[in-house]
């Protein structure tokens, strides 16, 4: 069954052009890896698609579970069973991690101690009495985000670099909840989720094997292929070298 | 003595709104002033001295020198019409030396039937006490008039004296508080102010001098509804050594008229303050203007100020509604929070109490 469509889709921010015509089609348990140099519009692409009102659709829909959501409001969208977790997201004053993680697991359907079990495994929780986002380091960002998303219990994963400026040990504990995120332990033909992960540095393809990988460049997406396979054309000749290769082949 | 006794059903309600128990087991001593008329008043703590100031003036010869010692009887009309009068009442509350009396003392200024209700309230913590006070100040649904209120505020070498006062009046009530306080050395004085549901106008200018190593801190917190016009700051005057002050403010408009000032004079060495000023703004009607003013008369101090009005940043809402909540919901929730703010050395009992007001006044608001 496909999850999502994102057909012919122009996205503009501050009257300005970020995307042109993205089309992706992603079905029910695959994982898409998203590449792509700085200010290519990944971010651009998540937010767009949980419907960020920054981000104006200027042409194309989106279709999530064959429902035309264009013009749905975000809460709307995360009901329906999408999930974000945010590159970088606000911080909130008077706002406490604690607060947004009960609306969190209203949606996922968790109990107060659920969040707290939780919040001790992503090691958040000295953390939760704290303004969310205020004064939390890269790191502890990251794992608020992924406490946040996994308490919603959405099928449909957006990851916005989950994985950038974490440092080694905690990269195995992020990648093993993004494996259960992204259920790739269950079999193909059992897997309900799906989703797009943006990672640069791809240690995290290590723990979470996607299906596919693609590369977002000038607000176009230019390969899909193989995720290893992209990322070892990008380490090899740059994000510029593995675009030129993919247009070539096609 | 029952509270049913005190005051009707609907007027312990309205009371408790503001803080106002009528519980002797949650507070050290109650007093109720309905108009000029005191009703009852009640210390159950050794140490704790609380009576009508009339009474007081009676009982204490020493008292009458603490009568317009850090107010000037001629500062404005308002003043002098109470100094003029014969027709006032209010609270003297008074801590003994080195006493620590926890559990808050409340004091209620009713306005019923009276156009005019005039108060002087003297409050004393003596060198080393620290003492408590919820002053909840609220009006009859149906009064129409203005209360006056003087108080003058001496807070003793080292002692502590936090005072929180909520205001719940009416659209026809207009209120003039007159407040001062003198922090001698060592001694430090909190001072809360929260005001949330109607009012016709409020306009007030609390003033703290601060002696050598004493501390002022002003807590304000204030919700201006349409139609009502909020004239509100605070000011510490750091007159000795070390002193230091903070001053923070949070204010909503929804279509309501705010101005926020705050002031802060340096007049000694190595004094500190620092000045906080927010507004968040709501509808297009209303009005935020924040005023806040440092001033230096020394060159070995340190004062700061920020200050920021505006809307609720879009960001933040759309960031709560990828957690599943509306949009209501998420201004709400950030509305609250800002509000909600942390208050240094405030005792539960009165983080409760002003929780609940903002509590009972969230449905007018959003
Ligand atoms: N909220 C925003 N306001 C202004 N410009 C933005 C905003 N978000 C993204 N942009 C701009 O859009 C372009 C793409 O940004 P982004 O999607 O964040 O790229 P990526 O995630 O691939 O690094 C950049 O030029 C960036 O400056
Ligand atoms: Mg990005």
């Amino acid at each position: 069954m496909d999850v999502l469509r994102v057909v012919n889709l122009g996205v503009e921010v501050q009257g300005r052009r970020i995307l042109e015509n993205v089309n992706l089609y992603i079905r029910s348990g695959e994982t898409y890896a998203l590449f792509g140099p700085n200010g290519s519009g990944k971010s651009t692409l998540l937010n767009a698609i949980v419907g960020n009102p920054v981000y104006k659709i200027t042409s194309g829909r989106i279709i999530f579970k064959r429902k035309d959501v264009t013009d749905l409001p975000t809460d709307e969208r995360i009901k329906m069973g999408m999930g974000i977790a945010f590159q970088v997201p606000p911080k909130i004053e008077g706002v406490k991690l604690i607060d947004v993680l009960r609306y969190c697991a209203k949606i996922g359907g968790y109990k107060e101690k659920d969040i707290f079990e939780l919040a001790k495994r992503l090691k958040m929780l000295d953390h939760l009495y704290r303004p969310v986002n205020k004064g939390f380091s890269g790191g502890e960002i990251k794992r608020s985000e992924l406490l946040q998303i996994m308490l919603m219990k959405p099928d449909f994963v957006m990851l916005d670099e989950p994985d950038s400026g974490v440092d080694l040990e905690n990269i195995s504990l992020i990648g093993e909840v993004m494996r259960e995120l992204l259920q790739r332990d269950v079999p193909k033909k059992d897997r309900k989720s799906s989703g797009i992960v943006i990672t640069h540095q791809g240690h995290i393809l290590d723990y979470v094997d996607a299906d596919y990988g693609m590369v977002l460049h000038k607000g176009k997406i230019a390969c899909i292929g193989d995720s290893k396979d992209i990322l070892r054309q990008i380490r090899k000749f740059g994000y510029e070298g593995c675009v030129e290769r993919c247009l070539r082949e096609i | 003595m029952s509270e049913r006794d005190l005051a009707s059903k609907e007027e312990i309600e309205k009371f408790r709104e503001v803080g106002i128990e009528l519980d002797l087991s949650k507070r050290s001593a109650t007093f109720l002033q309905e108009d000029q008329f005191v009703k009852t008043y009640t210390s159950i703590f050794e140490g704790l001295e609380m009576m009508s100031v009339k009474d007081a003036l009676k009982k204490y010869d020493w008292l009458k020198d603490y009568l317009w010692k850090v107010l000037r009887k001629d500062q404005d009309d308002y003043t002098k019409e109470v100094a003029t009068s014969e027709d006032f009442n209010g609270y003297f509350i008074r801590a003994l030396p080195g006493e620590k009396i926890d559990i808050p003392v409340e004091a209620c200024l009713y306005l019923k039937r009276a156009l005019k209700q005039k108060v002087h309230n003297i409050i004393i913590a003596e060198e080393g006490s620290e003492l408590n006070i919820i002053s909840g100040c609220t009006a009859h649904p149906s009064a129409v008039g203005m209360h006056i209120g003087v108080s003058e505020f001496f807070v003793k070498k080292n002692a502590k004296l936090t005072f929180t006062m909520i205001h719940g009046w009416n659209r026809k009530i207009e209120v003039r508080p007159r407040s001062a306080a003198l922090v001698e050395e060592g001694g430090t004085f909190i001072s809360n102010y929260v005001l949330l549901s109607p009012v016709m106008s409020v306009q007030m200018y609390p003033t703290a001098y601060v002696e050598k190593e004493g501390k002022a801190i002003f807590s304000s917190v204030i919700v201006a509804l349409e139609g009502c016009k909020v004239d509100s700051g605070s000011r510490a005057v750091l007159r000795g050594e070390k002193a230091s002050a903070e001053i923070i403010s949070r204010t909503v408009s929804k279509g309501g008229e705010v101005i926020a000032r705050g002031h802060i004079v340096g007049e000694a060495p190595a004094v500190k303050g620092h000045l906080e000023c927010k507004g968040l703004i709501l509808s297009e009607k209303g009005l935020i203007h924040a005023i806040p003013e440092l001033e230096a008369k020394h060159p070995n101090v340190e004062l700061s100020h920020e200050a920021a009005v505006g809307k609720i940043a879009e960001e933040e809402i759309f960031y709560l509604m990828t957690r599943g909540i509306s949009r209501d919901e998420a201004i709400s929730a950030i509305v609250r929070g800002f509000l909600e703010i942390e208050i240094k050395g405030l005792p539960e009992v009165l983080k409760q109490a002003i929780d609940q007001a903002i509590s009972s006044v969230e449905k007018q608001l959003f």
